[in-house]
């Protein structure tokens, strides 16, 4: 296969700092890897470890959580809970065998473009180093929950009531 | 047996451990009850029924099916598919067929690193030629075959439609009772049974809820494990650092191991609108370190989470003990080294 794997990265950036930082990077035409998909957050403290487990589960390769600067949070602390969360989420997903690397935490103020395409880059790089997660099909396997490789079927999510 | 009007009831094991079927016999005089109104067509703990008996029924016989037990192997799998097919009404009964309970913990590592641990590590074991145990075995009499044990462990709901689910390890017998009773209302005078989907015999709101214990705000600046702390009396476990997972379990049980001194295991699953219980007791654990100030320097910030997040053993184990196969990413992408999901 000649194609490069392009990984593909949820980035949950907070609306004060890090969303405005991906902002500035666009108008001071930075170049950086397309390979994040961007959703706004109104701070990363909103972070939810489910959507971080629902895009992995969900088909991308890395999530990426963007904040401002802890003391500089436009909530006082919100990116202190974050973080917090972000360190267990992380020994906690490497129990279930998801490398380091697919998810990462990053500091960008309004200002700092070039800190987050930076990280953007970085982290696209390693990624794409560790290949495709694709947990549907790799890791759930389809079927009968053997493992085999071949992909039987996609067992369809369950909704409680 | 002998044909009746009385409506059918069965109940089976898959994957469990019979504390299921224990506990619908502890709802104690009221089993007398339950054996008026209904006809056991299928109960293997208490009642000798062989496969064949449930095979030979017609479609639909079976008014009532409690299936416990998680779907560990190919023949849980084709239990399930058979009772499903043969039952009118099939209720998830207990943790492990709603959503994986202990058996599932093994998704964290492989079906080799299981097998190997049960039949080969064990300090306990005596296996000098390291038999394992095989599908199919060819003995002077014939052929032998047994169910092929699967990689990953599945809910009920995973492999057949499931009309209710009854949350608990096991559940407890007056939520039992009251579900026994609004079924056997609709069977016998008509009343209507609650929506399809329905988890019955449990409420919608937190184990803290139903906890009589003092809580005040939470700050804590390490975990214990329970054997290295002698909880006060009266007051939150979580506060004191216990991990305890009743503000993220369903109430139902009438919080029976806090009061007690144990915290919460989470047995009685998520809540409502909550798609993955582990995730929510990460977020609300996290939560309540008290480390950590925005004036701190960024890797002394992190320094000092980091030390109160290794309190914590084992997270994955902990925050998922009864919902693993229900959880968002179902089992470990397992590429350790030692069998289990380690990322390098």
């Amino acid at each position: 296969m000649n194609e490069q794997f392009e990984p593909v990265i949820v980035g949950f950036l907070c609306n004060w700092c890090s969303y405005r930082a991906a902002d500035l990077a666009g108008t001071a035409r930075i170049k950086y890897a397309p390979n994040m998909r961007t959703i706004r957050v109104m701070c990363s403290g909103r972070v939810d470890p489910q959507f971080v487990l629902k895009a992995l589960r969900e088909g991308a390769d890395g999530v990426m959580i963007a904040g401002c600067h802890p003391g500089e949070c436009h909530y006082v602390e919100g990116n202190i809970k974050t973080l917090r969360r972000f360190l267990l989420l992380k020994k906690m997903l490497k129990q279930l065998g998801v490398e380091d690397e697919r998810i990462q935490l990053v500091w960008a103020s309004a200002s700092e473009g070039t800190i987050l395409a930076d990280a953007v880059d970085r982290m696209t790089e390693q990624v794409r180093a560790l290949g495709p997660l694709n947990w549907q099909n790799t890791v759930l396997g389809g079927g009968n929950g053997q493992g085999q490789p071949a992909p039987i079927e996609n067992t369809p999510v369950v909704e409680e009531v | 047996m002998t044909e009746n009007a009385k409506p059918k009831l069965a109940m089976y094991w898959a994957s469990s451990c019979g504390g299921c079927e224990i506990s619908v016999l502890n709802i104690h005089d009221k089993i007398l009850v339950v054996d008026e109104v209904f006809d056991i067509a299928f109960f293997p703990c208490i009642a000798d029924f062989k496969t064949k008996d449930v095979k030979g029924y017609p479609d639909g016989y079976i008014d009532v099916c409690l299936f416990n037990g998680a779907i560990r192997n190919s023949e849980n799998e084709e239990m399930a598919h058979l009772l499903r097919q043969k039952s009118k009404v099939l209720v998830a009964y207990g943790s492990c067929s709603y959503e994986g309970c202990i058996p599932a913990l093994s998704n964290l590592t492989t079906k080799r690193a299981t097998l190997d641990t049960v039949f080969l590590e064990n300090p306990s074991i005596d296996n000098p030629d390291n038999t394992l145990p095989q599908t199919s075995y060819k003995v002077p009499e014939g052929e032998l075959d047994i169910p092929v044990f699967y990689h990953t462990v599945k809910s009920l709901d995973q492999v057949v439609d499931v009309d209710y689910y009854l949350p608990g390890c096991p559940p407890e017998p007056p939520q039992i009772w009251a579900v026994l009773e609004v079924i056997v209302s609709a069977l016998l005078e008509g009343a209507p049974l609650p929506p399809k989907g329905s988890i019955v015999g449990a409420r919608d709101v937190a184990v803290c809820e139903e906890c009589p214990l003092e809580k005040h705000e939470k700050s804590i600046t390490r975990f214990y494990r329970p054997y290295e702390i002698t909880p006060e009396p009266g007051l939150c476990l979580l506060e004191q650092g216990i991990v305890c997972m009743g503000i993220a379990t369903r109430a139902g049980c009438g919080a029976l191991c806090p009061q007690v001194g144990m915290g919460c295991r989470g047995c009685y699953g998520p809540l409502g609108d909550v798609e993955d219980q582990g995730a929510k007791m990460l977020s609300a654990i996290a939560s309540v370190i008290g480390v950590g100030d925005p004036s701190m320097e960024e890797d002394e910030l992190e320094r000092e989470i980091q030390a109160v997040v290794d309190t914590l053993p084992d997270p994955a184990g902990t925050f998922y003990r009864f919902s693993m196969a229900h959880s968002l990413l179902r089992r470990a992408n397992v590429n350790g080294g030692n069998g289990k999901g380690e990322a390098k």
